[in-house]
């Protein structure tokens, strides 16, 4: 990396790294889901091997995607936008580089001990104790850097983004810590210290608000930042933002007990759940209208500006899923829903259409600032990933919710003597099709990030010993 | 008291705290401060523009017309 490229105030190598690995990781995460995807249609495509079968790379696509693409993107972005908007260079240039090598150490244990079968059994916490040790240290290693730097800031204010990254840098060291508390048995065994309805209950208290603050908050704090950039105006509404965050935080802790509808949960609980789930839809349509508003008499740009488009679109499909995830949340739609593709499909609205696509246009935003140029090597590749990407996400959706209603019918269809009326063989049958136009989807995900890999290559290589930016293109 | 009881009191709490916070938002005290925040992100620009600055008004202009367009 040349001299050439160093900000005077501003740290950004450790910035630089994370943007280069959220494209890494993003390829392999979702290469792994691709081969899931695959495994669904033909299932000798696990090999007859237990490292390959679709139980152990299953949880090592959902650590790989949400932890080390999701992850490595939260960290370029914080870093930079706590900078940038601070005025202040990052608190500690040793503790941050510690936090890039730890963050990728943890990633790289997850793909060795996953598919060698180590698991905690806890959904999106499955990472064994010694590994949940490492992830607390770094994890506190990087809530100390961010705040640190907001306590060193230059400005007044705090700005908005950096509230929603500190609540989601606090929120995940709690949730990490209380959900994964355990009695170490071996070197890589452990018994949760929670038992039953408590574990359960837990565990999606800390699953769910891994969606509200990982997936929710932290995605935000970009979102902040990076649509006024890009639109080059300032946030429709502070004060809504404000509004916004506080109206966030206080509701999503409390919505967790709608993955435990119908079990051994206490039905007031599942009640509660519920009730919160529909609340939610406030604050989180009140955050999207305060993104889309942000472009208001600057939509003309979506014509000429795929990585806006990118931006605009991903608050499309949040407002889109935070609509249906409140809706799943009704005990008797979640009576139809639970346990069906629908599910899954709900996921990739959030997880493609919100985070992946938000964080893509962040990174088309941040790569060539960072290395020293106003543009991405090709604009007109950007917009093909955007095609791709949308039509995949659409794929996606479409196919697990005509497959989720499917089996939701089947699983429920009975004949007039109380029997069921399909075997579940049955419904997997029926769900060929749609897993196969899910695959299509997945294939465009991938083949988009592939371009996005070559688009990136080129944007570093370019920028390189070229501090000034070059003329602009037509 | 039990723990009804204690619930129900948080959750006044909570929601007088909410309510306190939006009116808060939207006094007209806060407006100067807020709009400054709101620039933030445009406060040390050292980069250039986005590169269709040509088809914008102008990006100066934009700024001008800072902050809440809903007061």
């Amino acid at each position: 990396m040349s001299t050439a490229l160093e900000h005077p105030t501003y740290n950004y190598k450790v910035v630089r790294q994370f943007a280069i690995m959220t494209v890494v990781w993003g390829i392999v995460g979702m290469t792994l889901g691709v081969i899931l995807a695959a495994q669904l249609v033909w299932p000798e495509l696990n090999l007859g091997l237990p490292w390959t079968s679709f139980g152990r790379l299953r949880p090592l696509h959902t650590n790989a995607v949400i932890f080390a693409f999701g992850g490595s993107a939260l960290f370029a972005t914080s870093y930079y936008v706590v900078q940038r908007t601070c005025q202040t260079r990052l608190f500690s240039d040793r503790l941050a580089a510690f936090t890039f090598w730890g963050w990728q150490a943890v990633i790289l244990s997850a793909v060795v001990s996953l598919p060698l079968g180590y698991t905690t059994t806890k959904e999106y916490a499955e990472l064994e104790w010694p590994i949940n040790i490492l992830i607390a240290v770094v994890w506190i290693s990087y809530a100390i850097v961010f705040l640190m730097t907001i306590k060193r800031r230059q400005t007044s204010h705090i700005y908005v983004a950096n509230w929603f990254f500190a609540a989601f840098i606090l929120t995940v060291a709690v949730l990490h810590i209380v959900n994964n508390a355990a009695i170490p048995v071996t070197a890589m065994y452990s018994t949760s210290i929670y038992s039953g309805a408590i574990d359960a209950m837990v565990q999606w208290w800390y699953g769910h608000n891994a969606v509200g603050f990982f997936l929710t908050a932290g995605f935000l704090g970009m979102m902040y930042y990076f649509v006024p950039k890009q639109a080059e105006r300032p946030v429709y509404s502070y004060r809504l933002s404000i509004v916004h965050f506080w109206a966030l935080i206080m509701v999503y802790m409390w919505a967790g007990p709608h993955h435990l509808h119908y079990t051994a949960l206490p039905n007031w609980a599942q009640s509660l759940g519920m009730i919160m789930s529909i609340i939610l839809l406030a604050p989180s349509w009140g955050g999207m209208i305060n993104g889309m508003m942000t472009l208001s008499g600057a939509w003309h740009k979506l014509r000429t500006d795929p990585t806006l488009r990118f931006l605009v679109v991903a608050l499309s499909f949040y407002g889109m899923s935070t609509f249906e995830g409140p809706m799943m949340a009704v005990k008797t739609v979640n009576a139809l829903s639970h346990y069906t593709d629908w599910t899954i499909g709900h996921v990739h609205a959030g997880a493609l259409g919100w985070v992946a696509m938000i964080t893509i246009g962040s990174m088309y935003h941040l790569i060539p600032r960072l290395f020293g140029r106003t543009e991405m090597h090709s604009v007109n590749l950007i917009a093909v990933h955007f095609w791709l990407a949308t039509i995949g996400t659409v794929l996606y959706i479409a196919s697990m919710w005509v497959n989720g209603i499917l089996q939701g019918l089947m699983w429920r269809a009975i004949n007039p003597d109380g029997t069921l009326m399909y075997t579940f063989v049955e419904a997997v049958e029926a769900s060929g099709p749609g897993y196969i136009v899910r695959l299509i989807g997945g294939l465009c995900w991938v083949v988009g990030m592939l371009i996005m890999a070559y688009n990136v290559t080129m944007t570093v290589k370019r920028g390189e010993g070229a501090r000034q930016p070059l003329p602009q293109t037509a | 008291m039990d723990s009804g009881t204690v619930s129900g009191i948080v959750t006044g709490i909570l929601i007088v705290t909410f309510i306190g916070i939006t009116v808060w938002a939207y006094s007209k005290r806060r407006k100067p401060d807020f709009d400054e925040a709101a620039n933030l992100p445009f406060a040390d620009d050292d980069e250039q523009p986005n590169r269709d600055t040509s088809a914008s008004p102008n990006g100066a202009d934009s700024r001008k017309h800072k902050g809440d367009r809903n007061t």
